[in-house]
């Protein structure tokens, strides 16, 4: 009945540095079905961001197998993969990344000129999605004139432009405060709920909470993957 | 997609306006000294030819040998080596259009209270045809004026203007030494000639004319110059030496004894003249060249500082979807269009500074579409060449690491 969203089988990863072949990642198996919503945990050097680089189509496996809605992209040449990461797949960055000198519809809208879209139908769209988070107005305004949060947001509109099966987060919430933090995180479970699959990276325990589902990593391997809230296990 | 392409990247110049300004001013100084200095050599060549045209084409002089009396050499042109037979045998060899002879010398013109010096020019009709030489009222004298040393003659425009402001010189009489001539025709302007001399001061009448009334001759029939005209370039070598050995065989001459003539290719002066000035404006183009040069790397400098300055925009536009060729086109778009730009206005400061000089010096300048259009796609070849390695260089960034810059 359900469907995978993500399936990777042995994904492992590894570097060539001066010390030698450094793996990151060293074999790991995950399923994410259709409409979940899960945060990878793990402290600094766990291998979770080059996972998460990996699952965006950012990277390329060193070894295993990494289906994305049921097609095997570990080997896909880069063109395809700009191609996934255009149609099928949403980035938000804990940095935001809005380009700074082109206006919030223009940022929202970026992902269109690499589908071929029109002007006047993109800035049409990037209005359309402004306005679902919340952001209606804003649509001449330029990135320095709004607040972290609604940066946030703006992003997070530029991801859904595409109607894409799955939004990746980086730290999200990591350059806002907690009470914005919470506003973006109800915006993702909002998406969630509307049947968006979400995969988030975070370290912090609460926002990891807002998922119903948490993979820890450490040391290139997953450690735990739990569907039980994280705070229900600590003190509020 | 080209179009969203061709939106960033104008989107792209318009965010650093002075960035973009100064790169294209390398493209704008560039192109501007091409077109301007092409436009100043062409307008020397035009000149140059224009010059040589006035001379008639594929002429040869022939000029009597000098004289010595008691040890005296006269100049070359004095002795009376040459004659009108001379003159008429040449006229029947091959690949000659023209000959006439020509005598030619200074004298004072009269026209009621004016008096006008100019030079005289006593000569057969084909001289006229030799020269290229159109009338712009009445008719040339005839060979029949020539035998019969009718007072008759053809004034230029300088010689016109001076003698007879802006009277009508058809019918009028003017006297050269005391004879004198009804004149019966104008000559149309010639300018000057490569030496700088005016050719329109100057007054033409028939060869016996000359002789009798006006300058006297020692040997009757002797001339001082023959001019001819070959029927085509390629002829002018063979013509050179058949010319010359008739007149060896007419005067005489021993194969031990040098010639008692010159004979002189005008073209060769006239060649020259055209090589100097194309070598001159091929110089001016080259060195205006450098300047493209300078400006094409100009724009590879600030393309590289772009791509350093934008590598965490090129991630971002990565990891939305961006393949890498949309990045290469996105630069190469961009390094193209400021070319473009810096080109057309270059090419405007270029042909205006041309018609600046044309309108504070009189020097000749040409602006042909041929140096326009090559001008325009150099600059834009320019843009590509230079664009191609910063643009391949943002293209091939790895989307984490230009992610992760900051």
């Amino acid at each position: 009945m359900s469907e995978a969203v993500i399936r990777v089988a042995g994904l492992g990863k590894s570097y060539v540095t001066a010390a030698g072949l450094f793996p990151a990642l060293k074999g790991v198996d995950l399923t994410i079905q259709r409409s979940e919503f899960v945060a990878i945990m793990g402290p600094s050097g766990s291998g979770k961001s080059t996972f998460m680089n990996l699952l965006g189509c950012l990277d390329t496996p060193s070894s295993g197998d990494y289906f994305l809605v049921e097609r095997n992209v570990a080997h896909m040449p880069g063109d395809e993969l700009a191609i996934l990461r255009n149609r099928t797949i949403g980035f938000v960055f804990q940095g935001f990344n809005l380009l700074p000198r082109m206006t919030l519809e223009d940022n929202v809208a970026l992902p269109l000129v690499y589908s071929g879209i029109g002007r006047e139908a993109r800035r049409e769209k990037g209005r359309q999605m402004l306005a679902r988070v919340g952001l209606d107005g804003y649509a001449l305004s330029l990135p320095a004139r709004i607040s972290g949060g609604q940066q946030q947001r703006v992003a997070i509109a530029r991801a859904l432009i595409n109607s894409p099966r799955l939004i990746l987060a980086d730290e999200p919430t990591g350059n806002l405060d907690s009470h914005t933090s919470e506003e973006i995180m109800a915006l993702f479970e909002q998406l969630n709920a509307e049947g968006i699959t979400i995969v988030l990276v975070t370290h912090e325990a609460d926002i990891a909470a807002h998922a119903r589902r948490q993979v820890r990593f450490l040391d290139g391997f997953i450690v735990s993957d739990t569907a039980t809230p994280v705070s229900e296990l600590q003190p509020c | 997609m080209l179009s969203a392409m061709l939106g960033e990247a104008w989107h792209a110049m318009g965010c650093n306006r002075m960035r973009t300004a100064l790169t294209m001013l390398g493209m704008v100084i560039g192109v501007g000294s091409v077109v301007l200095m092409l436009a100043i050599g062409q307008g020397a060549q035009y000149a140059v030819a224009q010059t040589i045209s006035t001379m008639g084409s594929n002429l040869y002089i022939l000029i009597s040998g000098s004289t010595s009396t008691s040890g005296v050499r006269t100049g070359s042109g004095f002795g009376p080596t040459l004659n009108v037979a001379d003159a008429e045998a040449i006229s029947e060899l091959d690949d000659i259009t023209h000959v006439a002879p020509v005598h030619q010398g200074t004298q004072q013109l009269v026209y009621g209270a004016k008096n006008w010096s100019t030079t005289i020019v006593g000569t057969t009709p084909s001289y006229l045809d030799a020269r290229a030489w159109t009338l712009t009222s009445g008719y040339a004298f005839g060979e029949s004026d020539v035998r019969s040393a009718s007072r008759v003659a053809l004034i230029g425009k300088t010689a016109a203007e001076n003698l007879f402001d802006r009277e009508d010189p058809i019918g009028k009489t003017i006297r050269i030494r005391q004879t004198p001539f009804v004149i019966i025709g104008t000559l149309a302007a010639k300018g000057q000639n490569l030496d700088g001399r005016d050719q329109d001061d100057t007054v033409i009448i028939p060869l016996t004319t000359a002789q009798r009334k006006v300058f006297g001759v020692p040997f009757a029939g002797s001339v001082r110059t023959i001019i001819l005209q070959a029927s085509s370039a390629e002829a002018m070598p063979a013509v050179e030496k058949s010319v010359t050995a008739l007149l060896r065989r007419r005067h005489r001459l021993r194969d031990d004894m040098d010639n008692d003539f010159y004979i002189r290719n005008l073209a060769a002066a006239a060649d020259s003249a055209a090589e100097t000035t194309r070598v001159m404006s091929l110089l001016l183009g080259a060195i205006a060249s450098v300047s493209l040069l300078v400006g094409g790397i100009g724009i590879m400098n600030i393309m590289l500082v772009s791509v350093t300055e934008r590598t965490r925009e090129i991630g971002i536009r990565m990891a939305i979807g961006a393949r890498q060729k949309d990045i290469l086109t996105q630069f190469l778009l961009e390094a193209i269009m400021i070319s473009i730009a810096g080109c057309l206005i270059g090419l405007l400061l270029g042909i205006g500074g041309a018609l600046l000089i044309n309108a504070i010096t009189d020097m000749v300048i040409v602006i042909s579409g041929g140096a326009v259009i090559v001008a325009f796609a150099v600059a834009a070849g320019v843009g590509v060449f230079f664009g191609f390695y910063p643009a391949r260089k943002a293209a091939a960034l790895d989307p984490i690491e230009a992610l992760r810059y900051q």
